[in-house]
């Protein structure tokens, strides 16, 4: 076992894992910060995406010892601390960006990585920026809508509906 | 201007705030204190004779609990199926067992052999590889013609064949079809495969059992679109646990897509595990493990033959398909290519004689059971091609043939033994025209081309029959199971409600639509409302949610339970106001006194109801609480008219999605915006269906896709944005709400539209001896087919 700490959500955090434990087995159980979902096992479908030093990570493809010392940001430190749904989060509702709800963390880290580095992200930066997360639900209409109206475009055009 | 609250209001959606905020509760969330793994050891070999299982060594590993293996199960009743077929011969299906662990045989690629019950999975896992099995490998049955050839291996010993049944319907039209096909002025034949499709939701299974041993009870937690269904068929057949002393509880689930439906060996074996070492039993599959054990969809091999006169009326249908079931017999898989797909074979067109064989096949490969539309989208497809090759081999136009075909009294008996209600098959035609931009399809055909693309034009009709359904007429078809759904709306003392419905949400949205519609009756403010379902112990019970059901079924009985509170609700304000009865009105809110300014609020009437200090005790019992269920008079037969544009890369064969428009009719709406998702949802995955998807086996039986590196889901990029429109709208004549569900039609809509416009574009490149191409219709099969 290999004692970690890092900080998660902005808090000091630390436990005990084997050297196989991934990084989305820590958070979800050691911290139970069950936001981070687990939805295949060979790091194609993204529910599992979480922030590392600022960068969106599958957490199932890292070692929970690998982030030994990192700032690691979930699905659970994105609203604010009185639960106002942040940008994105609050684009996902308003544009229904979701259904069952299972992908929609990963969906939230991942379009928060996009609009860090691209603010006004074509529909086409959109699609491809989603290469890695996968929804079964939305048939994507309306997560890429989402995700284009959090980035301040006008979404109203985009298609008859 | 569009409304903002109750029915017709795209109200935003509640659930999404926990969802988007990471505490949603799915049952893998759920832990349970002391609660141990367990890890399935699955066959690795699609068929195989089980000589000794050695588990002795794995016991005396680390942190193991307890293996079980399927000598722990004899005695215990085996997984139930739910529908009963009868063949053309009135010979019942062939029904064979399917243990909970192997006994014996295995039979196909992830049939589980043992059950490793450890502290941590982790352990669990590492204590199955110590497991010796000693199996000789049989040769396996995949490809379902050969399975029905004289000498083919059998999957099941006991039984004479590998033929589940033989289905003809209607058998008395045969001989009628046979000879209006003989004596036709054209036929249009047309053989296909329509792929077998893994549902795939994002959340895999999940179960948890747990046990107290201090009032016998049990309680599973599930990942199931039906807990109540779950609880009957594991609490009656597999386990003989009488529902008072089991509870099934099925929490936020990550969709189901019809995968979630069925009762599953793990959900047993974790239930009666927990029984057995007195301890909560935790199982959480792998995406590869849900590859090979979530029942399958689809997967039928079709010929059909469209008979027309010399004027192009359509007039008889045959059809031949070979179903394929898998190994067993999934819970509802021998409703689907039977019920579910033979009555859809009228379509929308008047097609005076019709006849569907169906010869449903046991293989090696895992069972098959409801995908998304489930028969719906089988029998679309094959009926929307043929009419599009036929349009094709006649040189006239494909919306024009479909046109003239049209369906255009209703009600409608169709030859298929069901009875549309309502529909209006032109103006869903006629708005998807003008959504869709027909006419300016040739310009953007040219732009494709100057750029060296290939592009085609593809439309469709379908239709469905949802919110199943009457009860005694499933009951005679062979259900094992009645489908009404019930409603409970407890008022409590302040005026809100909290409403127990059968059905279950697992994307849909029922938390946000169904107080919509309470919200109306009453005239009270939506957030006084809140749905509970997913609990066998909170709810009356329940169908749960599958077949586009929900709010035409559940939603009736949650209707009608309403009206019940209203009647009791205005007994108790005539007597607080001091007026008859008859004279109450309820509106906003308020009842008043007809014709006076005498009136009290809803707040009101619910104090009294449970205060009841000034009430008519000699009359009505206090409380407000009302129940009711809800068995529907008929099937709901949503339709629509579908169109897809594609460009072919005529040197690679890659096919590209450009425009997809839908025109649906689902009656009534609740609320727009969910409708609208479920639509666009049903697109992404009837384009993956027609363009990526493909569950492929090898001739041994090994399952070649079981992972996401294999198998291909439809992902952002490989989408457009869709057009959607539900403004037509023909109100269902047979339920309080006039809905009709709306929950499967992209599925079934959409891959003839894809496939229609490839072959479209292909021979708008010249390449005119392309009738065909299965899905996939992958760049190669293109490219083959080009190249042909």
């Amino acid at each position: 076992m290999t004692k970690i700490s890092m900080t998660v959500n902005g808090k000091a955090v630390s436990g005990e894992v084997e050297g196989r434990t991934l990084l989305v087995d820590f958070l979800r159980k050691d911290l139970r910060l069950t936001g981070t979902h687990v939805g295949c096992d060979t790091s194609q479908c993204g529910a599992c995406t979480v922030h590392v030093d600022g960068v969106a990570v599958k957490s199932c493809t890292m070692l929970a010892a690998e982030a030994d010392g990192a700032s690691v940001s979930t699905i659970e430190g994105q609203a604010a601390p009185d639960g106002t749904l942040n940008t994105i989060q609050a684009a996902f509702q308003e544009h229904h960006g979701l259904q069952c709800g299972f992908c929609t963390p990963g969906m939230v880290m991942a379009a928060a990585d996009l609009l860090k580095n691209n603010p006004k992200p074509t529909e086409a930066e959109v699609r491809h920026h989603l290469e890695g997360n996968i929804c079964r639900c939305t048939g994507y209409h309306n997560i890429v809508k989402a995700i284009m109206a959090a980035s301040g475009q006008d979404v109203s055009q985009l298609a008859a509906e | 201007m569009p409304k903002d609250s109750g029915i017709g209001a795209s109200s935003k959606r509640r659930e999404d705030v926990r969802f988007l905020t990471g505490t949603g509760q799915y049952t893998d969330d759920i832990n349970i204190h002391g609660q141990a793994h367990v890890y399935f050891l699955r066959s690795d070999v699609a068929h195989g004779k089980i000589n000794s299982i050695d588990t002795s060594a794995a016991s005396a590993m680390p942190g193991v609990v307890r293996i079980f293996t399927g000598a722990d199960f004899e005695g215990v009743g085996g997984l139930p199926c739910g529908w009963q077929v009868t063949d053309r011969f009135g010979e019942v299906m062939k029904e064979p067992a399917h243990p909970v662990l192997a006994q014996g045989k295995v039979r196909h690629v992830g049939d589980p052999i043992c059950a490793v019950v450890a502290e941590t999975l982790e352990q669990a896992r590492d204590a199955a590889e110590a497991i010796e099995l000693d199996i000789t490998e049989l040769p396996a049955v995949v490809d379902m013609k050969k399975a029905l050839q004289a000498g083919s291996a059998k999957v099941h010993d006991d039984l004479a064949d590998n033929l589940c049944y033989d289905w003809g319907f209607v058998e008395e039209n045969k001989a009628a079809v046979d000879e209006a096909i003989k004596n036709a002025a054209h036929v249009t034949t047309l053989e296909l495969v329509n792929n077998r499709l893994v549902a795939n939701p994002m959340e895999p299974r999940v179960a948890v059992g747990d046990y107290n041993r201090a009032n016998d009870e049990s309680t599973l937690y599930t990942t199931s679109q039906n807990p109540h269904v779950i609880r009957l068929l594991m609490g009656a057949f597999v386990l003989g646990i009488p529902e008072h002393k089991l509870r099934v509880v099925a929490p936020d689930v990550g969709g189901g897509f019809g995968t979630k439906i069925f009762h599953y060996a793990e959900e047993a074996f974790c239930t009666f595990a927990a029984r057995q070492i007195n301890r909560a039993v935790k199982w959480t599959a792998s995406r590869s493990e849900a590859f090979m054990s979530d029942a399958h969809g689809r997967d039928h091999v079709t010929k059909i033959e469209l008979a027309l006169d010399a004027d192009n009326n359509f007039t008889a249908v045959r059809t031949e398909t070979y179903a394929n079931m898998g190994a067993y017999l999934s819970t509802f898989a021998p409703s689907v290519p039977t019920w579910l797909h033979g009555t859809l074979m009228a379509g929308n067109y008047r097609t005076p004689l019709i006849y569907v064989n169906v010869k449903a096949v046991f293989t090696n490969t895992v069972p098959v059971d409801a995908y998304r539309g489930a028969g719906r989208p089988e029998a679309t497809f094959q009926l929307e091609r043929v009419i599009d090759k036929a349009a094709r081999e006649l040189g006239v136009d494909p919306i024009a043939l479909r046109r003239q075909n049209f369906i255009t009294q209703f009600p409608y008996a169709t030859p298929v033994a069901v009875e549309y209600d309502t529909g209006d098959y032109e103006a869903t035609m006629a708005k998807l025209e003008e959504i869709a931009d027909l006419s300016g399809f040739e310009a953007r055909r040219k732009a494709s081309e100057a750029k060296g693309k290939l592009r085609g034009l593809g439309v469709n009709c379908y239709i469905e029959a949802c919110g199943i359904a009457p009860s005694n007429l499933v009951g005679q078809l062979g259900a094992r199971a009645g489908l009404y759904d019930a409603a409970t709306v407890r008022v409590n003392a302040t005026g809100s409600i909290s409403v127990m419905v059968g059905a279950h949400s697992h994307g849909q949205g029922h938390e946000t639509a169904f107080p919509q519609v309470v919200a109306e009756m009453l005239g009270i403010d939506e957030s006084m409302i809140d749905i509970v379902h997913g609990d066998s112990s909170k709810i009356p019970f329940g169908m749960g949610t599958y077949g586009s059901r929900s709010i035409a079924v559940c939603g009736s009985a949650m209707v009608r339970a309403t009206e019940k509170i209203i009647n009791k609700a205005k007994k108790i304000a005539s007597h607080l106001l001091e007026a008859s009865e008859a004279d109450i009105e309820l509106k906003n809110g308020q009842f008043s006194v007809k014709g006076t300014d005498k009136s009290c609020a809803w707040g009101d009437v619910t104090l009294a109801a449970y205060v009841p200090h000034n009430y008519p005790l000699e009359d009505i019992e206090p409380g407000l609480e009302e129940t009711a269920f809800y068995d529907p008079a008929n099937f709901t037969y949503p339709s629509g008219a579908y169109a897809c544009e594609v460009e072919v890369d005529p040197e690679t064969g890659k096919v590209t999605v450009e425009r997809f428009s839908a025109a649906d009719d689902f009656g009534n709406v609740i609320n727009p915006m969910i409708v609208t998702g479920q639509v666009h949802g049903g697109i992404g995955q009837g384009i993956g269906q027609a363009l990526l998807e493909n569950c492929a086996y090898d001739e041994n039986g090994q399952l070649l896709s079981a992972s996401y590196m294999d198998y291909a889901m439809p992902r952002a990029s490989d989408v457009p944005f869709y057009a959607v429109d539900h403004s037509c709208q023909t109100p269902c004549t047979h339920n309080p709400l006039g809905v009709k569900g709306c929950g499967e039609a992209g599925a079934i809509g959409s891959p003839p539209a894809v496939v229609n416009a490839v072959i479209d574009a292909l021979h708008s490149g010249g390449h005119t001896n392309v009738t065909h191409i299965d899905m996939p219709v992958s760049p190669s099969r293109v490219w083959a087919a080009m190249n042909s």
